[in-house]
């Protein structure tokens, strides 16, 4: 059981590194808008960047964005 | 007409009748409502945003404004009107803040920023979904601020220059704290948690004594932080209550988790006993998640109401010797001779310096007709010139123009406005010197019974009766029918509407602007000759098409073709020639002398007529009328059938309110008010127990707005009679008032089965924690479950759309 004098140390080290990455975040401003980057990730807005040969011919989609 | 739809593809407002704007997409034909429409949708699809169209919701929008003048706009490159809102980050990036009017779903969002990144000049451009800012950083050599703000107008949305305030820096500092703390009491919660199961199992499976030890220290060094910073706003409010003698939930929260990690450090040196580092972090991670939504509530209200006094400086014309100049408002000057152009509005008091024009006094009065004015008469400040360029001269400076004294008027009406009793903070108050007298009296007992169980008896109590659901209680239904009510188009911006709305007991109307629309539209053509009612309506459009005064926009939506030649007759009417034939619309008599014939006697009806007549006869009466908003009628019978009598306050003509109160159905109506009779009508219903809600969005509506105990401003109102409002009725659509009272009715109910429930649930714990059946840890998870109980129950306001 002598291990845990090693894990507990190296949890408590995670721990400490993952409070710092949220604080970084939340100063940063990266928690300030909440809402529209959920939406963001819906609209295929990237058409142009997809490669000529990859490209499917879809027939016309109509999204209808939740309420 | 081609297309069937009778919806504009832009906003979704339905078209008016004899409305033929059209622009083929895609191979079809598609129908708008107005030209200003179709510019939108062509600017939209020029630039490749055609997707906009798809991924929106399909709910009705604002029309897109007017596009501002030019010359208005570059106001907005002047360095001291840009100080407020812009800031310069290097030498030739500057960044600009706005708060954009039109946003409705994330669609806009992506339409706003695709646009605005693709234009010349521009670094970056981000929206926020939830308060509707936007962050722009351009070069300014490269294109300067009024042309990309004129590209947000290009595609339907106005720009606000928003300056945030010191409230407002406060509230982000504050927020970012509040969620360092939460993090920090989530991750130690989390990792203690995880030890002190170890500790659990550890007694029942014989755990090595210098094991059990080691991770009694380590959950010692994750839980010092949860209690000296994410805990410390508790230490510091118990510390302020105590200081002011006034009770309140942080008293005994701060004993249970100050006594409780005092204990567990003590036990931990001494290696003696158990340790309560686990429901220590538990405990204060749960009361500032509660803290935490109460905190968000608070702000969202306070925001809705900062973004709305942000407005647009108002800027006027000066007229020197040396030439034309813009300038802002507040630099007018009595003396000054200013230029004030048709459909601008009248920038402070002063006389009139030409021969005649029609104002539209409609903000302060009610009525819906322009009023007509001659040389040397006063204007009012705030109203709108119709009919022509005016030259005035300025009286008095605008803040002592007559409209600021209606404001005068507001302060003191806000000042009366009754107070709605917050009495969870009352019964709060008691419940923690009960909580802490019971504490007291259990840890005294069960000292006599057996001393080394008294402290965690103690703790348990603490714990379990700790009012966390009975403090969440309020905040997380407010917010959750605040949230639905925003979808619903209506935002709130005072934090007593839900409570005052759900307490209401009469519903009155404004009636130019709020029951009706306010723009004079063709009613009905009566012809009197072979020709049909839309040839009729056609040759008049042509006629009057050169005309700005208010009734020829009653004909704009009937434009066909164009007039060769035509002539004002001011205060009589228009005379035209079209297709070589002389025509003559307006005044009976007026029109009459062309044929030099008696003029055919009016129609019945109350509205204003028009006679058309050419050199052989007369050819048709035009009825003109300020329409009532085609959901108006739903609305009232809708408010009637939950119970509450409506009325309307008007400063309208008596037969003019009548007509249209009959057509509603309402009871109630009173006429030829002036802004302070509105105010004392309300008050004194108000003296008599009444709890009023009043609708209004003219300058004429502010005191009385603000004097009502509850009020809602229309979209369209000014931007005084919105801040001045408690709520503003964003979509425009009357129905959702009923609906917003109904909301606050569950709000209420809501409120109060949260509210029982907490109580009843500390009535059951209570004597099971005194006795001793319950430990510290699970009177913490008792405690969380009944306040996500609670949460959950408050989230079903969300649901009901």
């Amino acid at each position: 059981m002598e291990i845990v004098y090693l894990l507990i140390p190296v949890a408590i080290i995670l721990v400490a590194f993952a409070t710092w990455a949220f604080f970084y975040s939340v100063n940063s401003g990266q928690f300030d808008d909440l809402e529209s980057p959920a939406h963001r990730i819906l609209y295929d807005d990237d058409e142009d960047m997809i490669p000529e040969d990859a490209r499917v011919k879809k027939a016309s989609s109509s999204h209808s964005s939740e309420k | 007409m081609s297309n069937p739809k009778d919806t504009c593809f832009h906003c979704a407002t339905p078209i008016p009748k004899g409305v033929n704007v059209e622009l083929s997409i895609d191979g079809k034909q598609e129908s708008f409502c107005c030209p200003a429409c179709r510019a939108v949708t062509q600017t939209i699809l020029g630039s490749g945003l055609q997707k906009y169209y798809q991924h929106r919701d399909n709910q009705q929008q604002e029309r897109p404004t007017e596009i501002e003048s030019e010359e208005q706009l570059a106001l907005y490159d002047n360095e001291s009107i840009q100080a407020p809102f812009v800031r310069a980050i290097n030498s030739d990036r500057k960044e600009a803040l706005f708060v954009i009017e039109g946003i409705h779903c994330a669609a806009c969002i992506w339409l706003l920023e695709r646009h605005l990144t693709e234009q010349v000049g521009v670094t970056s451009f981000t929206v926020n979904l939830t308060n509707h800012r936007a962050r722009l950083v351009w070069n300014p050599s490269e294109k300067p601020l009024s042309e990309l703000m004129a590209a947000i107008i290009s595609i339907g949305y106005t720009p606000h220059p928003f300056t945030p305030n010191q409230e407002e820096k406060l509230y982000e500092q504050e927020q970012k704290k509040a969620m360092r703390r939460l993090g920090v009491a989530g991750v130690g919660m989390m990792q203690v948690m995880m030890m002190s199961s170890a500790l659990y199992l550890g007694d029942a499976f014989f755990m090595e004594e210098h094991i059990q030890n080691f991770i009694r220290w380590t959950s010692f060094i994750v839980a010092t932080p949860v209690v000296f910073y994410a805990a410390r706003p508790f230490f510091n409010a118990a510390k302020r209550d105590i200081r002011t003698r006034h009770l309140s939930m942080d008293v005994p929260v701060s004993i249970a988790i100050g006594g409780a990690y005092i204990a567990s450090v003590w036990t931990t040196i001494t290696q003696s006993g158990e340790v309560y580092y686990d429901s220590v972090s538990m405990f204060t991670f749960f009361l500032l998640i509660g803290r935490f939504f109460e905190m968000k509530a608070r702000h969202r209200t306070g925001m809705a109401g900062n973004e709305l006094a942000n407005l647009l400086p108002a800027s006027a014309t000066r007229v020197t010797e040396t030439g034309e100049q813009l300038v802002p408002v507040s630099e007018l000057n009595p003396g000054d001779r200013v230029l004030v152009k048709p459909g601008h509005s009248i920038p402070a008091d002063g006389i009139l310096f030409t021969q005649h024009t029609s104002i539209d006094e409609s903000a302060l009065t009610g009525e819906p007709l322009p009023v007509s004015k001659h040389l040397g008469d006063h204007l009012v400040g705030g109203t709108i010139n119709m009919e022509q360029a005016i030259e005035m001269e300025i009286t008095s400076s605008a803040e002592r123009s007559r409209m600021s004294s209606i404001l005068n008027l507001l302060d003191r009406a806000q000042a009366d406005k009754p107070k709605v009793a917050k009495i969870a903070d009352q019964v709060a108050s008691y419940f923690v010197a009960a909580v802490l007298l019971t504490a007291i009296v259990v840890s005294l007992i069960w000292w006599q019974i057996s001393p080394q169980d008294a402290f965690w008896v103690t703790l348990s109590v603490l714990v379990v009766t700790c009012p966390c659901a009975l403090s969440l209680a309020t905040p997380t239904a407010l917010t959750a029918a605040i949230g639905s009510l925003r979808k619903m188009g209506i935002l709130v911006t005072r934090g007593h509407v839900l409570e005052s709305l759900a307490q209401c007991t009469a519903v009155y109307f404004d009636k130019t602007g709020t029951l009706t629309t306010g723009k004079l539209t063709l009613n009905k053509t009566t012809s009197l000759c072979e020709l049909t009612t839309e040839e009729l309506n056609q040759l008049a459009a042509a006629i009057e098409s050169r005309s700005e005064h208010p009734i020829a926009s009653a004909f704009t939506p009937y434009f066909a073709f164009s007039v060769e030649e035509a002539t004002n007759y001011v205060g009589k009417g228009v005379e035209g020639t079209v297709k070589g034939k002389q025509y003559r619309i307006g005044k009976p008599e007026f029109v009459a002398e062309l044929y030099k014939n008696d003029p055919p006697a009016y129609p019945d009806g109350s509205s204003i007529f028009l006679l058309m007549g050419d050199e052989f006869g007369p050819l048709a009466w035009f009825s003109i009328d300020d329409q009532l908003r085609p959901e108006a009628v739903e609305a009232v019978k809708q408010i009637q059938s939950l119970g509450l009598p409506v009325g309307m306050l008007t400063g309208d003509r008596e037969e003019n309110a009548k007509r249209i109160a009959s057509e509603l159905g309402i009871d109630h109506v009173e006429s030829q008010l002036t802004p302070e009779d509105k105010l004392a009508r309300v008050k004194a219903m108000q003296n008599n127990g009444e709890r009023i809600l009043m609708i209004g969005d003219g300058i004429n509506d502010i005191p009385v707005l603000s004097g009502a105990q509850t009020s809602i401003a229309m979209n369209g109102a000014t931007d005084l009679a919105k801040t001045s409002s408690d709520a503003v009725l964003v979509s425009s659509d009357l129905r959702r008032i009923p609906g917003s009272l109904n909301m606050a009715r569950k709000t209420r109910n809501i409120i109060r089965q949260n509210i029982g429930w907490s109580l009843f649930y500390n009535l059951i714990a209570l004597p099971l924690a005194a006795s001793g059946f319950i430990a510290p840890w699970m009177a913490a998870i008792g405690m969380s479950l009944s306040s996500l109980i609670v949460v959950g129950n408050a989230l079903r306001l969300t649901k009901q759309l």
